[in-house]
């Protein structure tokens, strides 16, 4: 389909390599496997897949014009018409690593500025050009924490408010490698995620410390306290972060943290039903040479002109390889360059204006559902933009209800969080309007009649 | 003429604004003091600036849709536009991944129909398709094999054969799963020692990374009787797929042995590099490894009737190693993949096989003559020169890639496989036609003669490019890596 | 290449040299050499620590290589080359000198049997290439 040989370009590049055709090229593999019949359908013409696709994707529900209160680690957040124009150039997208910085300064040069806009949204010194996603972010915090201590450290204790996929992740990547143990301390109530509750746990054969700002569950928490405890017992402090909170709350960087990872989906980077996404990963910068993943640098061409290049790549695993410390290939890097160019676009006052916008929304919802009979706030301490709400009913019906009416409901806990009832996470950003949240109410009123039919 | 193009924070102007939000349409929260943060130092630029600077940094760029790219095991081939055009669909790329199941039936669909794609290609009968990216298929698939001998209680099977041809990420992938590496040796013909790999095949054998063609284009004459050495010990076979261009339609994995395997999207699937990501990985495997993989795996949970279509769903499986990343994987990337696999179907991608290898060979063909060619027998889709001319000595492959880039081209990929030493790993892939091909050869020949007849060209190049060689010292030695 | 005659060398390029009951270790202008432009050293060892022979006491890194360093001999940890970790690229200027790593302390002296002296160091890199 895009291959552009003519039937007399191959036969005089077979003439020029003395092969008769094409079947000769492939004299090396066994007969007894060779050229097996492939059990699929006919290939379609641009017409015709883009007919399929339309199709397919007739069958989902897209949230342009659906009100969607589910967040729980991936939120609907405006993307601006800039963005895309942008990365859709082609010497963006399909520009390949910038091994050859003389050739490759577009990408070297947006990728310093995304790790700059990183550390000085977080409140730290240095930044790496991203990792996959916030889950893995989290996991490779583990993998500097284990190399930190050289193996001597066990045990990454783990708030119970971290995203469940990231715990899972980190278990993947870390749970019994050579001793490692991950501990979460179990809690039975919101209230019970605290930062005291980790720190009665903190000894010296703890490594790291993880948790999460706002957490699953939305809330806000201080972690100054919950950093110096950390930091007595020689342990390293991780914050995982909401990158649009960070548009009004004080940064880890101020508490103490030493690292700091994060989804950077917010940034302006699509839903795109949970991928491909950004792993945010700041640091203090002592830490910097255990970093994994690609790092970009400022320095000089051989003409004196001020460039930027792939540095400290003597850490990773093209050249360490089993002494790396980590396997680490690829970064996130066209949606590094999707975050830099929102926040460049956004800049300071728009960062804190969208961050507001999801705070009052959140707000006057979570006040506005409180009202009506039944749901109850679970939230005690501060929250952002999201917030659990118990409800009369399980919430798998009250959001088949809601998807009846075209909307789509919070995040269902009660299976991953029994302990919490009839819970649902709700997520509230700019995307949602005062007319949304304001039928939403009226649905959960009508609901709550239906349920107790 | 200075090609510098400012930073964002040396654009800035204070005051200056770019996109703006509606007023709020709710009352005012407030946000405990303690809490808040007291200064963002973000830059204040006007959308005029922000797209004058981007595209003006795009410019910077060679890129794939400006000319070749070379690159031995990267599988460059064009990025289809109808490809980023499905990504771009808003009933895919505007679904939350958490939506009710019954909302995104056509998202699920599309990746169960991908993973039976990838087995059908591959020959295996289960497919993950959570990997991020390929090193996550590679960490993925070494973890299924130590879960595997973990159950079976042989836990003293710790060495992981590893070819010396091999990229990094294989050896780092094994230590980060607990196991240690042993080498095995390349001999004279590009193919696995037989009697180096029988040595090294014991009671302690966990299992080997075979990637097949190698990294030195080659695909191994003895490929059959390394798995069955290795499977006799009482090892496991992973197959590091980055270069399956060259087996689409021309064998299948599953069929010669190999228990797991990876694939890059990104590379054989034909979707963007994006400047070093985002790419997307797949891990098949036989029926024996299937309850390791890491999930959740899409699934059709309610086979279809007459009246309604299948009910699509998420099953983890009964001993997944685990979940590699949040929700299901790449979907953007996947959509991409599954548009290109549906356009080229099962003919096109046999073609796509087939004319990788013609055009690696017809560029060997040509360059052997004037560049050392470690391993002169018939490539697959991508083949290594070593840059050694006795009556040069000065000159090294870093320079010739150098030199390349004045001729419009981006260098091959150099320094690796490491038992050459001075490699150019040349992959064209099939999207290149034979003009193109020619510029090519008539390009590195006329830099085999410069080498000999005015070698300082190569020392000082690129020149003709926006910036020159950089000085990576200095980037390493006063760290700057922030703003 | 230099090689400093009175000193030991081991198979990963480190020397040692002793004087009574104190030995220094560095490593040598063949692994300066090969590494190139050295841009990072770090020590992971501290003033005190009790080493036994090959124990990893650091790595050096350069451009486009990595190293771990490793000491040749068993002894005490006593002094700690700090001019070295803040400027890397002594290295590559006096390895024998001025860039030495970390000195080691012994009682009962140290075991240099199994290292190569100059002569043979000199072999085993010429056969190196």
């Amino acid at each position: 389909m895009f291959i552009p040989h003519t039937d007399a370009d191959r036969e005089s590049m077979l003439a020029a390599i003395g092969k008769k055709d094409l079947n000769e090229l492939f004299d090396v593999v066994p007969e007894k496997y060779r050229f097996p019949k492939l059990n699929l359908q006919p290939g379609l013409t641009e017409p015709e897949v883009t007919f399929l696709l339309d199709e397919i994707s007739s069958a989902n529900l897209s949230l342009d014009h659906t009100a969607c209160f589910t967040g729980a680690g991936a939120y609907h957040h405006y993307i601006p018409a800039a963005i895309d124009n942008l990365i859709s150039r082609g010497d963006f997208y399909t520009a390949y690593t910038p091994y050859q910085p003389e050739i490759s300064q577009g990408t070297l040069q947006a990728v310093y500025e995304y790790q700059s806009l990183m550390a000085r949204l977080t409140g730290m010194e240095a930044a790496n050009a991203s990792h996959y996603d916030g889950a893995t972010a989290c996991a490779e915090a583990g993998v500097l924490a284990y190399h930190q201590y050289h193996g001597k450290r066990k045990k990454i204790l783990v708030s119970a408010g971290l995203h469940p996929h990231y715990l899972l992740t980190l278990k993947t990547y870390l749970q019994d490698f050579d001793g490692m143990q991950i501990e979460c301390p179990k809690a039975t109530s919101l209230d019970e995620i605290s930062p005291e509750k980790l720190e009665e746990k903190i000894d010296m054969d703890t490594a790291l410390v993880l948790v999460q700002y706002p957490d699953f569950f939305g809330q806000i928490q201080d972690f100054s306290e919950l950093a110096k405890a950390v930091h007595e017992k020689g342990a390293l402090l991780c914050v995982c972060i909401n990158p649009i909170a960070l548009g009004l709350l004080k940064t880890p960087g101020e508490m103490g943290a030493d690292i700091v990872v994060g989804e950077g989906q917010p940034l302006g980077i699509p839903l795109s039903y949970g991928g491909p996404y950004l792993g945010i990963f700041t640091t203090r910068k002592e830490l910097i040479r255990k970093v994994s993943g690609r790092i970009v640098g400022e320095t000089v061409d051989n003409r004196g002109q001020r460039a930027y290049v792939l540095t400290l790549t003597a850490r990773e695993q093209h050249i360490r390889r089993e002494k790396a410390t980590s396997n680490i290939c690829s970064n996130q890097s066209l949606n590094a360059l999707t975050a830099a160019i929102y926040l460049s676009l956004l800049g300071r006052d728009g960062l804190r204006a969208v961050a507001k916008l999801c705070y009052d929304k959140a707000h006057y919802a979570a006040k506005e559902i409180s009202k009506i009979h039944g749901y109850r706030i679970l939230n005690q301490r501060p929250f952002f933009h999201e917030f659990v709400v118990s409800c009369p009913q399980p919430p798998s019906d009250i959001n088949q209800h809601l998807l009846d009416h075209g909307m789509i409901g919070g995040y269902d806990l009660s299976e991953e969080y029994p302990m919490l009832g009839n819970a649902m996470l709700i997520a509230v950003t700019e995307m949602i309007n005062k007319e949304d949240i304001d039928d939403l109410c009226e649905m959960l009123k009508e609901g709550e009649h239906h349920g107790r039919h | 003429m200075d090609a510098t193009e400012k930073t964002i924070f040396e654009l800035s102007a204070t005051g200056r604004k770019g996109f703006r939000f509606p007023s709020p349409d709710v009352p005012s929260s407030d946000l405990p003091e303690s809490l808040q943060r007291k200064d963002l130092p973000l830059p204040e630029l006007s959308e005029v600036d922000v797209v004058r600077h981007y595209t003006r940094l795009s410019r910077l760029n060679y890129s794939l849709d400006n000319g070749m790219y070379p690159l031995g095991s990267c599988t460059m081939k064009y990025n289809p536009k109808i490809c980023e055009k499905a990504a771009r669909i808003s009933a895919f790329a505007n679904l939350h991944p958490l939506q009710p199941i019954e909302s995104v039936q056509g998202a699920v669909l599309i990746l169960y129909e991908m993973q039976i794609i990838l087995q059908e290609i591959s020959g295996f009968p289960a497919c993950s398709l959570t990997p991020a990216a390929g090193a996550q298929g590679e960490f993925g698939g070494v973890k299924m094999i130590a879960a595997s001998l973990r159950d079976r209680g042989e836990t003293q099977r710790k060495i992981m054969l590893i070819p010396d041809s091999a990229h990094g990420t294989n050896p780092a992938s094994s230590v980060m799963s607990g196991f240690e590496c042993l080498a095995v040796r390349t001999d004279e013909r590009g193919n696995i020692d037989l009697n180096d790999l029988t040595s090294k095949c014991n009671e302690r054998l966990a299992g080997i990374m075979i990637t097949n063609p190698n990294t030195l284009g080659l695909f191994d004459e003895n490929i059959v009787e390394v798995i069955r050495i290795v499977h006799q010990a009482g090892g496991l076979v992973y197959g590091d797929g980055a270069n399956m261009n060259a087996l689409l339609g021309i064998v299948k994995p599953a069929e010669l042995g190999f228990d797991v395997m990876h694939f890059n999207l990104h590379k054989t699937f034909a979707t963007p590099h994006g400047g070093g990501g985002p790419g997307a990985g797949a891990i098949c495997c036989t029926e024996q490894l299937k309850a390791y993989l890491p999930g959740p795996i899409a699934d059709i949970l309610e086979e279809a009737t007459e009246e309604v279509p299948p009910l699509y769903g998420y099953r983890m499986p009964e001993k997944s190693i685990g979940m590699l990343r949040s929700f299901w994987g790449h979907f953007g990337i996947i959509v991409r993949a599954y548009c290109y696999c549906m356009m080229l179907g099962a003919e096109g991608l046999r073609r796509v096989a087939e004319y990788a290898t013609l055009n690696a060979n017809y560029l060997m063909e040509a360059l052997k003559q004037d560049y050392p060619l470690p391993y002169d027998r018939t490539c697959m889709h991508e083949f290594v020169l070593d840059v050694k001319w006795p009556d040069a000595p000065g000159i090294r492959a870093l320079d010739v890639a150098k030199r390349l880039m004045d001729y419009k081209f981006h260098p091959p990929t150099n320094y690796f496989p490491l038992i050459i030493h001075e490699a150019l790993m040349i992959e064209p892939t099939e999207t290149e036609s034979k003009e193109t091909l020619d510029d090519f050869i008539k390009a590195m020949k006329t830099i085999a003669r410069e080498a000999r007849e005015n070698p300082e060209l190569l020392h000082q190049a690129p020149t003709e490019t926006p910036f020159g060689r950089m000085d990576e010292v200095k980037a390493a030695r006063d760290l700057k890596i922030a703003e | 290449m230099n090689i400093h005659p009175n000193y030991f060398y081991s198979k990963n390029d480190e020397w040692v040299s002793v004087e009574g009951n104190k030995a220094t270790i560095g490593i040598s202008d063949y692994a300066q050499d090969s590494l190139s432009d050295i841009v990072f050293v770090e020590i992971s060892v501290s003033v005190g620590d009790s080493l036994a022979a090959e124990d990893n006491i650091g790595t050096i890194e350069s451009v486009k290589a990595a190293s771990d360093i490793y000491t040749p001999v068993a002894g005490t940890v006593s002094e700690i080359n700090n001019k070295v970790v803040d400027s890397p690229e002594l290295l590559n200027r006096d390895p024998f000198g001025e860039a030495w790593l970390i000195k080691l302390s012994s009682d009962t002296g140290f075991d240099t049997s199994h290292l190569m002296d100059a002569d043979a160091y000199r072999k085993y890199c010429e056969d190196r290439g």
